[in-house]
């Protein structure tokens, strides 16, 4: 059984001028110790996902559909205090911003400790010394006395890292990472990238690992789903997706990121831009800016077909 | 060189004032302080070339962009245009409509309450270029094409656009005074991969059929990779290596340029184990004495933490290392 089963997810926001549909029956799953890349341009849905998960969508967007199970259970239907338990406990979350996920009027000692203590049973010696062990393990200098620093104390690379260890101090079995290397300079990102591969190695721990960034998946993902304008593209693992996506969009979406190893002369673009929410094209959404496009993607919307050893939501793979 | 360089900037620092206010450091007895952003800098472009100027956030990429065009005064040192001091050639118009700019945020860097034709039109009609409206109309259209949009594109305001087509926008206003040097702050950070590829390409374009010069400013080494003919590396307001990109690319050189070619996660190494580099870059405030990179820099000896290292050719490439120098980079 997977840890987590998204199916069919569908998520609204209701406007003035009718109902957008910002997610369309996205269905996935993670196994334990797995970490699965969501990559995709802006607007495409990843961020939105992670939060429909972890039942903290802004107002007025809903979860209109589907069905999200949790080691078996369903927590959709949750109300909000059984939903904050799980949140935090079982399942962790680490934003882009540092900043905004640290209270900058406590310590990050207090912070630490209140987030093990809400968790779990522990007294306030027992929370301290744990607390100081998940700094020292998150890489954080000098970490007994650093706990009692506030978080403007600390450089950016290092308050990611406080982050990482208040997502996962409560010991969770499923972390969800939205971004967690964007705001930082590619030397401190390759120290994130690092420890949060470390540490679900070591506990097991599975991630979600929200990106626009292809080669922080590369290095990180065991499998990997490209959505597109409020869908998966395409699923499967890492290395197929990248080396041999089966489908035109992942395709287009390698092809156009400037490589380190060789120049060429062109990048290969995909011209045109992603529809926006109020005007999704009909059959597959992606076909107005589809190099191999024909009839059927004008008209039927295709969902995930086999594609060798990936799974993609192309009519190029319908054997029908 | 037969043809001059179209920018030199030779020995060029910039200082920013950083103090307290000056009550506050009356009672505190705090001495001035000067965060020094750019330190001895010097490269020159050749014409119709781009040269690129890559570094972390802090490194004084952004500050050397803008007294490229002229908005900052250097502190110390000189910058020509074609052989001229920069501040003199900005006072003739004729030359200072050719250089422009192009800023990382196509969000804030066009008047959300101008049509697209007004924003496209106003160099045309600063500089006299044109002066009846159907010639300014005319050229609009041109500048519109010429980057992928159409006239009547012209008829509608910046948030009508996507940010691609955004930037798109601001291309076209920077080419509207007829420049030939072009500086390019982070002109793709602020967008996706596909639609990166889409402006990349385009200035590539323009570049061959204009003729243009870029001074192209990015933290990003791919995309410095797909566009540079030569490269700097920047680490705290200094360039630490700077010669052909493709020599820079293929063997760096400085141990800097080396950690950064190796933090960068690629596509082509799925799930490879890296050995990170520790330490983070420290306050440009007040930077490490000798070389500003010694502490993060695994052939550091105790000539790196006091000497500064001068620049010195290495190859085809030079560099500001001692370990270079005495080749013990191995």
């Amino acid at each position: 059984m997977a840890l987590l089963d998204v199916v069919d997810l569908t998520v609204e926001f209701p406007t003035r001028r009718g109902v957008l549909r910002a997610l369309d029956r996205v269905s996935f799953s993670i196994d334990a110790g797995e970490i699965l890349g969501v990559v995709g341009e802006s607007g495409a849905g990843k961020s939105l996902t992670g939060a429909a998960i972890v039942g903290l969508l802004e107002r007025p967007g809903r979860v209109a559909g589907g069905q999200i199970l949790f080691e078996g259970k369903r927590i959709d239907t949750l109300s909000a205090e059984p939903l904050r338990r799980i949140r935090g406990r079982r399942i962790g979350m680490i934003f882009q911003d540092p900043l905004t996920t640290l209270n900058p009027l406590y310590t990050i000692g207090r912070q630490l400790t209140e987030t093990m203590q809400t968790h779990m049973r522990l007294s306030d010696s027992e929370a301290r010394t744990k607390a100081i062990g998940w700094l020292d393990r998150v890489g954080i200098p000098a970490a007994a006395q650093r706990i009692d620093a506030y978080p403007h104390e600390f450089s950016g690379g290092q308050r990611q890292r406080v982050v990482i260890a208040l997502a996962l101090c409560a010991d969770p079995v499923l972390v969800i990472a939205d971004e967690p290397t964007t705001a930082l300079d590619v030397s401190i990102q390759a120290q994130i990238i690092t420890l949060l591969k470390d540490l679900t190695r070591d506990h097991g721990t599975a991630v979600m690992l929200i990106t626009h960034d292809m080669g922080v998946i590369a290095e990180t993902a065991d499998r990997v789903a490209v959505m597109y304008a409020g869908r998966i593209a395409e699923i499967g693992p890492v290395a197929a997706v990248i080396r041999h996506p089966a489908h035109p969009y992942s395709d287009g979406l390698m092809a156009s990121i400037p490589s380190l190893e060789h120049r060429v002369d062109r990048l290969r673009q995909i011209d045109g831009a992603m529809p926006r929410l109020d005007a999704i094209p009909n059959g597959c959404r992606f076909n107005p800016r589809c190099p191999r496009v024909f009839d059927r993607c004008t008209t039927e919307q295709p969902e995930l077909l086999d594609a060798g050893a990936t799974r993609a939501a192309c009519w190029l793979h319908a054997h029908d | 060189m037969t043809k001059p360089a179209v920018l030199e900037a030779i020995a060029v620092s910039h200082l920013f004032d950083v103090s307290r206010p000056f009550l506050q450091r009356m009672f505190t007895r705090e001495p001035r302080r000067m965060l020094r952003a750019v330190d001895d800098v010097s490269f020159e472009i050749a014409p119709g070339t781009t040269f690129a100027l890559v570094g972390e956030s802090g490194c004084g990429k952004s500050t050397i962009a803008r007294l490229a065009v002229g908005l900052y005064e250097p502190s110390d040192g000189d910058i020509l245009f074609e052989n001229q001091p920069l501040s003199s050639a900005r006072a003739q118009p004729g030359l200072r409509r050719r250089m422009n700019m192009i800023f990382q945020d196509p969000y804030a860097s066009l008047n959300p309450r101008w049509r697209v034709s007004d924003i496209v039109s106003e160099p045309i009609r600063a500089f006299k270029i044109a002066t009846r409206p159907n010639e300014v109309h005319a050229r609009v259209g041109t500048l519109l094409a010429q980057v992928g949009l159409t006239i009547r594109d012209g008829e509608k305001y910046p948030h009508e656009f996507s940010g691609g087509q955004r930037q798109r926008i601001s291309i076209a206003r920077a080419l509207a005074s007829e420049p030939d040097f072009l500086v390019c702050d982070e002109p793709t950070s602020a967008l996706d991969v596909s639609v990166q590829a889409q402006i990349l390409n385009l200035m590539r374009d323009l570049q061959k059929r204009l003729g243009l010069t870029y001074l192209f400013i990015s933290h990003n080494l791919a995309v410095v990779r797909h566009m540079a003919d030569r490269l700097g590396v920047m680490y705290l307001g200094r360039i630490v290596e700077q010669g052909p990109a493709e020599a820079i690319f293929r063997t760096p050189r400085h141990p800097y340029t080396r950690l950064l070619l190796d933090a960068i996660p690629d596509l082509e190494q799925v799930g490879r184990a890296r050995t990170p580099v520790g330490g983070e870059l420290p306050s440009p405030i007040a930077p490490p004495p000798g070389c500003a990179f010694h502490p993060r820099c695994p052939l550091a000896n105790d000539r790196c933490r006091v000497e500064k290292p001068a620049h010195t050719m290495a190859g085809a490439v030079q560099v500001a290392c001692h370990a270079v120098e005495e080749g013990r980079d191995g």
